[in-house]
């Protein structure tokens, strides 16, 4: 239980910790206020602090993810158990489509090999991929990043792409020792250049807190097609051209959105593109599906 | 002199329980769990740890340490820095002057109190980024994130209760 004090130092300051009583909890409120300022004005500081102390938690985090990993890893085990014979006979057809399409890349291959020894094209060099698990989800209702196991110490710089499977889920928005902290494209604050596939036509993708990211600053008199693919446009030197991003649909309001080709709500593990800041990624790595 | 020492630092253990308790619930809300839609309404744990201990027992969890634990949960969760102190303390503002109310009453009363507490800091959040980011935001997240923290309300609430039987009493 609390302790009671009758000393006389208490005796004489008991007014003064009366008054400072009476005012806690405004005080409180108003550092609170004054927190949000200095976290928009010193921003450099705040987020040294963000990466000591996201350093400090990780390991404990990733400790605690891991059961829920594998009570995650179970129940996907037995849902495919259920539904092994359809998937089966799916992946078959598959398989046979697949097929046609790897002749024709082949053929696609050597025929682009040899028109570029014709043109003698300088390739781009292949990009590098730090691949790390994702142990924190800090979630809440209007922040959409995750804090993965790789930092620093591993390579991973601040403004770098992060892949999950075959599509683009993030920038690194912050870099630890042996933590980082990844901004999703779904986040209010994302902001990624992108080109339209078909029409080549440049537009930004920008993140509203919704599963599906909008396109923004698209000219009204060019066609946007739901189905058409969305790729990133190197466009800010940020990240290299070519990622794949998502899928065009047509939202409620009419406005063109992007759904993601990564599942962002069962993201396990992430791949940190560094593609040396040279600009451009290798052709073959562009290719959704190659960076695995 | 031993045993008193070792009698102290029992006590001091158990003292920290409801600290500990914040802790943990701020880490587990961090887990990723792979369901679609989960990470943007994450029941608030912390809310409802809170909650149990200002109205149980508010003298081992001072104002100046649930300030701090919210700093601290906005530097590991990347949330505009401020925002979880701020509504954190107006809800220990709110609770430790109506916690009289909230104490001689039954289960159900402290569970409405919850919920109006839980919707409280919903709107303080969604206040406060609407105003960061100069747009009138989405507030369905945040009230879902409410609702889903007043359904799970007595989960918590019983373990708490049982580890503060427990330790502490």
């Amino acid at each position: 239980m609390k302790t009671r004090n009758n000393g006389s130092v208490v005796r004489i300051a008991a007014p003064f910790w009366g008054l400072l009583q009476r005012f806690y909890f405004p005080v409180l409120v108003l550092a609170a206020i004054a927190l949000m300022m200095i976290g928009h004005v010193n921003i450099m500081a705040v987020e040294q602090a963000r990466a000591r102390v996201t350093d400090a938690f990780t390991p404990i985090l990733n400790v605690m993810s891991r059961p829920a990993a594998s009570v995650a890893d179970m129940l996907e085990y037995m849902r495919q158990l259920i539904d092994l014979h359809d998937e089966n006979d799916k992946l078959r057809q598959e398989n046979a489509r697949l097929r046609q399409w790897e002749q024709v890349a082949l053929r696609l291959e050597a025929e682009n090999r040899s028109l570029r020894s014709l043109l003698a094209f300088k390739a781009d060099p292949p990009a590098n991929v730090i691949t790390a698990r994702v142990v924190g989800d800090p979630g809440g209702a209007f922040v959409r990043t995750v804090v993965i196991t790789a930092g620093a110490r591993d390579g991973v710089l601040r403004g770098q792409a992060a892949m999950a499977g075959q599509g683009l889920v993030g920038r690194v928005v912050q870099v630890g020792e042996w933590s980082s902290r990844v901004l999703l494209i779904t986040d209010l604050n994302a902001r990624i250049p992108v080109v339209l596939e078909t029409t080549r036509q440049r537009a930004m993708l920008a993140g509203d807190n919704s599963d599906h990211p909008t396109l923004l600053y698209v000219p009204a008199n060019t066609p946007v097609t739901p189905g058409e693919r969305v790729f990133t446009s190197g466009h800010g030197g940020l990240f290299p051209p070519g990622l794949p991003v998502g899928v065009v649909e047509t939202g409620k309001d009419g406005q063109p959105r992007v759904v993601p080709m990564a599942d962002l709500s069962r993201l396990e593990h992430l791949q940190i593109v560094d593609f040396g800041g040279s600009g451009g990624l290798a052709a073959e790595a562009s290719q959704p599906g190659a960076m695995q | 002199m031993a045993g008193g020492f070792w009698q102290r630092l029992d006590q001091t253990a158990r003292n920290l329980l409801p600290f500990g308790s914040i802790v943990v619930a701020m880490l587990l809300t961090m887990v990723p769990l792979p369901l679609p839609g989960y990470s943007s309404v994450t029941p608030p744990l912390v809310l409802i740890c809170l909650f149990y201990w200002v109205v149980h027992r508010p003298d081992l969890l001072r104002p100046l340490v649930v300030f701090a634990l919210g700093v601290l949960h906005d530097l590991i969760s990347g949330t505009p820095l401020g925002v979880t102190p701020l509504y954190l303390i107006l809800t220990y503002w709110l609770l430790i002057t109506q916690r009289r109310f909230f104490l001689g009453h039954s289960f159900g009363m402290l569970w409405i109190g919850f919920s109006l507490v839980a919707l409280g800091a919903a709107a303080v959040q969604w206040v406060v980024f609407a105003l960061m980011s100069a747009h009138l935001l989405d507030a369905l997240p945040v009230l879902v994130q409410a609702l889903f923290g007043v359904a799970l309300f007595p989960l918590p609430t019983y373990v708490l209760q049982r580890l503060h039987r427990a330790y502490l009493s």
